[in-house]
């Protein structure tokens, strides 16, 4: 079977991971990293993603989109409150938000398949060897919409996503591989900007999720967004100036918002420093612990319903709890430690690289899915209920949420006029009594032959499948002929949409690898062209002039293929000339070596 | 044409239609391998091509768990059947296997995992039963008791008034003290009903462990489902008043 990698799509930061002999590990970067920024940027060279892209905020922040998850299988009326706080521009076109980059417009999914493109790319590079599959993590607490938009994101980056799987239990997976507990444990996920609590018990090798809650909208962004309107306050009142009319600045700001909270983790006062627009010079400050955690509480609180809640799903009371794991970036605040320690009553488990967990767990589900690991299984859950809009504009629930998934449910469908061809049905996601109050997933029509009033019997399956998505099929009673079922999303691409999308990141990545095989070609002729300059220099009189003079011909014919965009012009130049240096560089090595022998006694060198 | 602005839903979806059954050609379809077409003597896999085999839309949760139908259970003991059918049937392996037996693991899976839910918990296990044994579950009907029909008027009056009064106010604080002693009664009398309804479990498993078909076992029978019954719809009934009672004292 081939490869499948496991992917953490993080609002902040993203991650790739694989299994390695039985062990999951994260792939790093060149330079050892393991976290990608979740940034994307478009420059005067085209899109870039990751650390070079957050370069861009400060520089180019209406060209540079971050936190694109919090858009993720969203409408333009769900983020009213968040566009004040972000400098790019937001439309929406069939129920799907766009970013507004340049000349184009992009779905979130689009931005968010870049991120793994780049992900896919690291994975392939380090691997050696192409990537196609994946398992990529969603919030539990993401709906049915979130997670169709992040599977739609892994096709139009070109990959297979087998499945989607919830963070927390992604963590307790890698959690429950290292320490190899029994008992019941309670996931407390705090990222950049979501909130998940997921309560599992463990036994062997099962890990069944109890209950799971959370809040999509509640993370380490909000913290920073409080510092921000404080120090935006504090500029105006002591300069003058309004920060907010600037969007660059305004991002400075976010930024060391977010250093600022960072550095307070491990001390209790810490230094600001921003530089204002209009030359007005930079304001300072210092900031406490003590501050910023008077700002935090009532974030972080905010935290506590939701475990409550889970608590309470799972039939459970806190002391039931026998650990309690943190995962996300965010955990790390002591606040954060304090309050779930007092909530639980016991101090948290913080063993393991809470930017790292979620990542290791997906490489474990991958492993699950290849055969490799056979011993751990993942009972996970709906974290919503799933129902359908009755007469009045009621919601009648079909699937409870915490109910273990696969789950399906089977309605009967009837008409109530003579003659009717068609019964339209509202599929609905969430707690509230009322349709309004719900999540509109999507409608479809059921198609029904013309009878009389009654006599047709539609049975329809609601089935919710191992990634917490939702597949419809109907079956005519009667005939017991099912019918195929055109469902038409309320918030996310259609099928046609995603197809489009998947051809144009083909064509892009076309695009892409030329552009990477021609910097790549004139990176290496460049080192080519520096190193036979240099034995020119100090071994050229050591060679017959001809020798010399077809080095130097080869040289310039490779400079002149290096400034035109023929990569495989520039490799063929590069080995015309690696053939013609090749004795002169034989010379230059002999050389340099009787050079560094001269003035040492024989007895050193033998 | 017509549509309907939403779907008219019916009630019972336990009704039998009047057309092919495909129950029944599902039922002689799991006789047979899907696969192999060799005859099926092995429980969810073909002795002979070791392919995973729908379950029967006829096969009910007790068999579906392998448990006998008694109203009393081990959990412990249900819970390792669980487990055991889910590393049988869930999709997570069957990833590189044929889209048959990927479908037929997903429904698999998602009927085990409704059939664990409703054994798991007592009532709902109870319920299940009375359904499999006098007909359609959806005919239990919840009721009030008839003893308490006046005591659940009254408390409706004074649930009103309270919604309508100033929460703040001496008045509101003395329908809330009224409603939270309501409140404690209600529980009291549900318990009371949970624990007769557990003695008729034990009756009725005591009746099942007999096996006994002669006519006073059959006059038993009739006596301690038709007790269960009355039971449950009462104690649905409180549950659901209790249950907006806190929400709304909350
Ligand atoms: N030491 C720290 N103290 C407080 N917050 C931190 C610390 N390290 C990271 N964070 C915050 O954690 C969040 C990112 O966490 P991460 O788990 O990577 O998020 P996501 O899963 O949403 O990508 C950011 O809001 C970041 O500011
Ligand atoms: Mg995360």
């Amino acid at each position: 079977m081939t490869r499948i990698v496991g992917i953490d799509l993080g609002t902040t930061n993203s991650l790739v991971a694989y299994m390695k002999d039985a062990q999951p590990c994260v792939i790093p970067d060149r330079n050892g990293r393991t976290m990608v920024s979740s940034v994307v940027a478009l420059t005067d060279n085209g899109l870039i993603v990751g650390d070079s892209a957050k370069e861009h905020l400060t520089q180019n922040p209406e060209r540079t989109v971050y936190s694109v998850k919090r858009f993720m299988g969203k409408g333009l009326a769900d983020v009213q409150n968040d566009l004040a706080y972000f400098p790019y521009h937001l439309t929406e076109t069939g129920g799907v938000i766009r970013i507004r980059l340049g000349q184009k417009s992009y779905s979130p999914p689009q931005i968010s398949a870049m991120i793994l493109k780049e992900l896919k790319l690291r994975a392939e590079t380090y691997l050696g060897e192409s990537i196609t599959k994946a398992v990529i993590t969603v919030p539990a607490y993401f709906n049915d919409s979130q997670r169709q938009a992040t599977k739609d994101a892994g096709l139009i980056a070109g990959l297979e996503v087998l499945r989607i799987i919830n963070e927390p239990t992604a963590a307790s997976l890698a959690y429950g591989l290292q320490k190899k507990t029994q008992g019941t444990i309670a996931v407390y996920d705090l990222g950049g900007g979501t909130f998940d609590i997921s309560i599992l018990k463990l036994k062997d090798g099962i890990f069944e999720v109890l209950a799971t809650n959370g809040d999509t909208h509640l993370g380490g962004d909000d913290l920073d967004r409080l510092l921000v309107d404080l120090f935006v306050a504090q500029i105006k009142d002591r300069h003058g100036v309004n920060v907010g009319s600037y969007p660059d600045h305004m991002q400075a700001v976010r930024l060391e918002a977010e250093r600022a909270k960072v550095r307070l983790s491990g001390e209790l006062k810490t230094e600001i420093a921003i530089e204002l627009p209009e030359d007005k010079g930079h304001f300072t400050g210092e900031l406490t612990r003590d501050q910023l955690e008077s700002l935090a509480i009532s974030v972080i609180d905010r935290t506590l319903t939701p475990c409550r809640m889970a608590l309470k799903d799972a039939g459970l009371t806190a002391k039931d709890i026998d650990e309690v794991v943190l995962v996300g970036g965010s955990t790390r605040m002591p606040l954060v430690r304090q309050r779930v320690e007092a909530l639980f009553g016991k101090p948290p488990h913080c063993h393991l690289n809470p930017d790292e967990v979620v990542a290791l767990g997906a490489a474990v589900q991958a492993d699950i899915l290849s055969g490799g690991t056979t011993d751990m299984l993942l009972l996970d859950v709906t974290p919503l209920s799933l129902g359908i809009e009755t007469m009045g504009g009621v919601m009648s629930s079909l699937i409870r949420r915490n109910t273990t998934i696969p789950a399906s449910a089977k309605e009967m469908f009837t008409t109530y006029v003579d003659g009717q061809t068609g019964v339209d049905i509202h599929i609905l996601q969430g707690e509230r009594e009322l349709v309004k109050d719900n999540r509109s997933l999507a409608r479809f029509r059921l198609k029904v032959p013309p009878l009389p009033a009654g006599i047709p019997r539609i049975e329809v399956t609601f089935l919710i499948d191992a990634n917490g998505i939702l597949n419809v099929t109907a079956t005519d009673m009667r005939t017991s002929q099912s019918q195929s079922i055109e469902v038409k999303p309320s918030y996310g691409l259609s099928d046609t949409e995603v197809e489009r999308m998947i051809e144009d990141s083909f064509k892009f990545v076309a695009e892409d690898i030329g552009a990477r095989k021609l910097i790549e070609a004139r990176l290496d002729a460049e080192s080519l062209i520096k190193t036979t300059d240099k034995s020119l220099a100090e071994a050229g009189h050591l060679v017959a002039r001809e020798e010399a003079d077809a080095v130097r011909t080869a040289l310039s014919q490779l400079s002149a293929a290096k400034d035109a965009t023929d990569p495989r012009a520039i490799r063929a130049r590069m080995a015309e000339l690696e053939q013609a240096a090749k004795h002169l560089n034989v010379v230059m090595l002999d050389a340099s070596l009787k050079r560094s022998l001269q003035g040492k006694k024989v007895t050193e060198v033998t | 044409m017509v549509y309907t602005p939403c779907p008219f839903l019916l009630m019972d979806n336990n009704q039998p239609s009047t057309h092919p059954d495909p129950r029944r050609q599902l039922q002689m379809a799991r006789s047979m391998c899907w696969h192999c077409q060799s005859e099926m003597s092995g429980e969810y896999f073909c002795e002979r091509c070791v392919k995973v085999q729908p379950v029967s839309k006829d096969t009910d949760y007790f068999s579906c768990l392998g448990v006998p139908r008694r109203l009393t259970l081990d959990p412990q003991k249900l819970e390792a059947k669980f487990y055991e059918l889910s590393r049988a049937f869930h999709p997570d392996f069957y990833q590189s296997k044929s889209p048959t037996e990927q479908t037929i693991s997903l429904s698999n899976a998602a009927v085990l995992n409704t059939a664990y839910r409703t054994l798991r918990d007592p009532i709902q296990r109870a319920e299940y039963l009375l359904g499999l044994e006098t007909g359609s579950v959806k005919d239990i009907r919840t009721s009030p008791p008839a003893d308490l029909f006046e005591e659940i008027l009254v408390l409706q009056d004074i649930l009103e008034e309270y919604r309508a009064s100033e929460h703040d106010s001496d008045e509101g604080r003395r329908l809330r003290d009224t409603l939270k002693t309501e409140q404690q009664a209600l529980e009291r009398r549900k318990e009371e009903m949970e624990s007769r309804l557990r003695e008729l479990f034990v009756d009725w498993d005591k009746l099942q462990d007999a096996g006994e078909a002669t006519s006073p076992a059959r006059v038993e029978r009739d006596r301690i489902l038709k007790q269960m019954r009355d039971l449950l719809s009462h104690r649905t009934y409180i549950n659901n008043i209790v249950n907006d009672l806190a929400a709304t004292i909350a």
